[in-house]
């Protein structure tokens, strides 16, 4: 990123007055996965992106001492005006457990989470799947991103390999396309509204 | 490319922030909507960081777009729109109170405007 000078907003980035409230979705996954690539696809603004300085979990937290082990994680972000007055922001965080203090607070309030899969390398995924099936418990849509030389295993197959719940719901994408991206938010979404959490109308 | 990077950013964000690791209100998240009150100046004890915050603000942005933008944590942008909150500059836009998570009918509303897309 270049100078924080404020011209950089002084064009059209700023939401439409309309627009009042906010929801948020989380795109988790290994390094290399395809986060930003998705963000970035369906995103109404250039991805942004912000640093935090976390202590990693396996040391702990020692206010005396702040600069010790402590490591920068980045968030890449986007949004899409959904409506005329709701925006919908996609942050994207690496999933590991080291970054849980990160991530934890980031999933809270959210209506749920896209977890981007490679299948040359899925035990990547299994530290996030825990992480939210057993501690975030926010509703997830795993998404298998298609590399060129990705074997081509049949969804049922990785649905299997990974041991998701019957419910979870998993899908095909190509990040660097917008539909397809689009319909990853779809069914993320969709799998949310059946969760009970969500069924209260708080308008 | 990194998405875990060792950085020394030694004691900058304590100094900006008199002093507090951690922003006074919980409510505050990184998709949370803020807006600059337009009719009441910043006071003049403010510091560059919050002038400039209050000046990006003139249209609303969500807590992490202004982290972004002044390449800050969001942590410490938390706590500087808590405090411009507090003195009025800033106005938190988005109508939810916090730890309420959207109702179906909002879900029903994303939906339709993602299947537009
Ligand atoms: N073939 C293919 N390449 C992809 C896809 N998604 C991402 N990539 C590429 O994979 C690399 C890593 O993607 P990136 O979005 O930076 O991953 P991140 O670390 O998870 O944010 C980039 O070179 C992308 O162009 C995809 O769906 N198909
Ligand atoms: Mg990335």
């Amino acid at each position: 990123m270049d100078s924080a000078s404020s011209d950089r907003t002084a064009s059209g980035q700023h939401l439409a007055p309309t627009v009042a409230r906010s929801v948020k979705v989380l795109v988790v996954g290994a390094f290399g996965v395809g986060k930003t690539t998705l963000i970035g696809s369906v995103s109404e603004i250039e991805p942004l992106r912000t640093e935090e300085r976390i202590t990693t979990a396996s040391v702990g937290i020692d206010p005396g001492q702040p600069n010790k082990d402590t490591t920068t994680v980045a968030m890449d972000f986007g949004r899409i005006t959904v409506t005329e007055d709701i925006a919908l922001y996609m942050f994207g965080t690496p999933g590991q457990r080291r970054f849980w203090d990160l991530w934890a607070g980031l999933a809270d309030g959210a209506v749920g989470a896209l977890v981007m899969i490679d299948t040359r390398h899925l035990e990547d995924s299994f530290e996030v799947l825990d992480q939210l099936e057993l501690r975030t418990k926010i509703p997830f849509a795993v998404v298998v991103n298609q590399f060129p030389d990705s074997p081509a295993y049949p969804l049922e197959r990785v649905r299997a390999a990974l041991d998701l719940l019957p419910e979870t719901p998993i899908v095909e994408c190509d990040a660097r396309d917008r539909q397809s991206a689009v319909l990853t938010l779809i069914t993320l979404v969709e799998h949310a509204m059946t969760f009970p959490v969500f069924q209260k109308v708080n308008a | 490319m990194d998405t875990e990077e060792y950085r020394d950013h030694p004691v900058r964000s304590y100094v900006l922030t008199s002093g507090r690791a951690h922003p006074s209100r919980n409510t505050l998240r990184p998709e949370t909507l803020v807006r600059a009150v337009e009719s009441r100046p910043v006071l003049s004890t403010a510091g560059r960081m919050e002038r400039e915050l209050v000046q990006l603000c003139r249209g609303t942005l969500a807590l992490a777009e202004v982290a972004a933008y002044l390449q800050l944590p969001v942590s410490l942008v938390a706590v500087m729109v808590s405090d411009l909150v507090d003195s009025g500059n800033l106005t938190i836009r988005s109508n939810h109170q916090a730890h309420v998570l959207p109702g179906k009918d909002i879900l029903e509303k994303i939906l339709d405007g993602l299947r537009k897309l």
